[in-house]
């Protein structure tokens, strides 16, 4: 499975992840969260920046079910899905992800027809690999 | 400020054969193709001084130029973001040619994508920044990354299966007219469509352009140097790139509205500098590496309203005599896809009257490039 190859404004990012915290950078000035991250804000410039806490409350905003042909890895794993989710605090904040059984589940451990745009999900950690996953608020 | 309006013109075009695999490879597919171009043009290698070609483009202007006999060179530039730039490099030259920096230009693409590798299989090489938010998921494709706008489309606005395979339907039917696409003697129908493999869910296989060989090439002149070329000119009305605001490429999902994509912006200052509009454009050569970017590129490039893009190709729309016939050589989907290059020929093809699908008088064409990442569109006239 690929890892995120992570660049300086990516990593502390990464980092909450791994110990199970969903942050996003937002604005140290004006307060505007953004992500990716950057450098500097594109509303005020500024190059002050801080990450903040998020709930892990979303929505489904779109999804796909990958099918082969696929990396060896991940065309094991076909048909998964990918999900785009848009965290409740910030709409236009938008994660790519996979919306799994349980934490640590496999990219195909909730079967595509479960999914919704607009279903309700949270974010939960891989703890092998350290990335944010999502499971439906209901199940 | 004189502008560029149709201030230039395309007078020649090239091509190799298409097909999944060429025994020869990109360099010499590249000096074929240009100098096809040329001689279409009846203009001497020795008299271009200006190239434009994508930052993807694996044969550089130097060994272009040494192979085939360029003159010197006085300007030369390369497009990046892929399919993208197919209709910036036209452009590229025109404004050098335009504003006098250099009086014959060159644009061309060689690519062997049918018997090459497929670049997302490249897992040491990523796109820049975006690749660690996406490729860990499996968002590994580009054609996973447009299934995920074309699946919003369909819940926003009720967009079909039957709109997108409309548009592969159109492209399949132009190329079963024309001999030099791959796909000329394989009609498509509804049930094979429908009962297609899947690719990435929403899209199947035939929602997927081809993976070719080939290459393909067409020389820019001033419009005063046109009238002394071997064939009519086409002239280049209007032309822009688009880079929107806050864009994210392909994975265009962190902006506040990710289904107004580069086609937007690109729009704007194209017909802003056009004396056209939309309902003049005879025909169309609309970027198709994948069928949801027909629906999003005639909404962003206004031919009907935001959402209406699946409505639009209903009842024969982009067929020959409907509202809009749209890529008339097959285009990426159905003749071959060589990074968009094959539309902007094939827009020449119908102002000269020449296409193996004749839109009957056309005398406007609009031909853009890829949709989703920073793109560029021509508007082209006879």
């Amino acid at each position: 499975m690929l890892q995120p190859i992570i660049d300086a404004d990516g990593a502390p990012f990464w980092q909450y992840a791994a110990q199970g915290e969903l942050r996003v950078q937002a604005c140290a000035d004006c307060g505007e969260p953004r992500f990716p991250p950057r450098p500097c804000c594109p509303h005020c410039q500024s190059f002050a920046s801080e990450w903040r806490s998020m709930s892990g409350q979303g929505r489904v905003w779109s999804y796909v079910v990958p099918h082969p042909p696929l990396l060896p890895d991940y065309a094991e794993q076909a048909p998964y899905n990918v999900v785009v989710v848009e965290l409740a605090e910030a709409p236009r904040i938008r994660l790519v992800g996979n919306l799994v059984a349980r934490a640590g589940a496999a990219l195909n451990s909730l079967p595509a027809d479960r999914i919704r745009i607009g279903a309700r999900v949270h974010v939960v950690f891989d703890e092998e690999s350290g990335l944010p996953q999502w499971v439906l608020e209901r199940s | 400020m004189a502008g560029l309006k149709d201030a230039t013109a395309i007078v020649g075009i090239g091509q190799t054969p298409f097909a999944k695999r060429l025994p020869e490879d990109e360099r010499t597919l590249a000096c074929r193709a240009v100098l096809a171009a040329l001689d279409d043009a009846g203009i001497a290698p020795g008299e271009v001084d200006a190239l434009a070609s994508f930052t993807m483009e694996e044969t550089d202007e130097v060994e272009l130029a040494k192979a085939v006999g360029f003159g010197d060179l006085t300007f030369f530039s390369k497009v990046g973001f892929g399919g993208g730039g197919s209709c910036a490099t036209v452009a590229h030259l025109a404004a050098a040619i335009a504003s006098g920096q250099a009086s014959v230009g060159v644009a061309w693409r060689s690519r062997k994508r049918g018997s090459g590798p497929r670049p997302w299989t490249n897992t040491a090489v990523q796109l820049p920044t975006p690749g660690q938010w996406t490729r860990p998921f499996g968002l590994l494709r580009p054609a996973d990354e447009i299934a995920m706008l074309a699946r919003r489309h369909m819940h926003e606005y009720g967009t079909t299966r039957d709109h997108l395979f409309n548009v592969a339907l159109a492209c399949r039917n132009r190329a079963n007219q024309n001999p030099a696409a791959l796909m000329y003697d394989r009609p498509l129908t509804r049930e094979m469509y429908m009962t297609s493999r899947w690719i990435s869910e929403p899209l199947c296989l035939f929602d997927n352009c081809l993976e070719t060989d080939g290459a393909l090439a067409c020389v820019v002149v001033s419009r005063e140097r046109a009238r002394d070329c071997r064939r009519p000119p086409v002239y280049v009305h209007s032309a822009a790139q688009g880079l929107p605001a806050q864009h994210h490429g392909m994975v265009n999902y962190w902006n506040d509205d990710p289904l107004t994509g580069p086609a937007w912006t690109a729009a704007r200052h194209l017909w802003k500098h056009a004396d056209l509009t939309p309902e003049d454009v005879d025909v169309a050569q609309i970027y198709d590496a994948f069928t949801p970017l027909i629906p999003l590129s005639l909404e962003g490039y206004g031919f009907c309203g935001r959402g209406e893009g699946g409505a639009f190709t209903e009842g024969g729309a982009l067929e020959i005599g409907g509202r809009l016939p749209i890529n008339t050589g097959g285009g990426g989907l159905s003749e071959a896809y060589v990074h968009g290059f094959n539309l902007i020929n094939e827009g020449v093809k119908q102002l000269r009257g020449t296409s193996t699908a004749q839109v009957p008088g056309a005398a406007t064409c609009l031909v853009t490039a890829g949709e989703g990442v920073p793109t560029s569109a021509l508007l082209l006239r006879s």
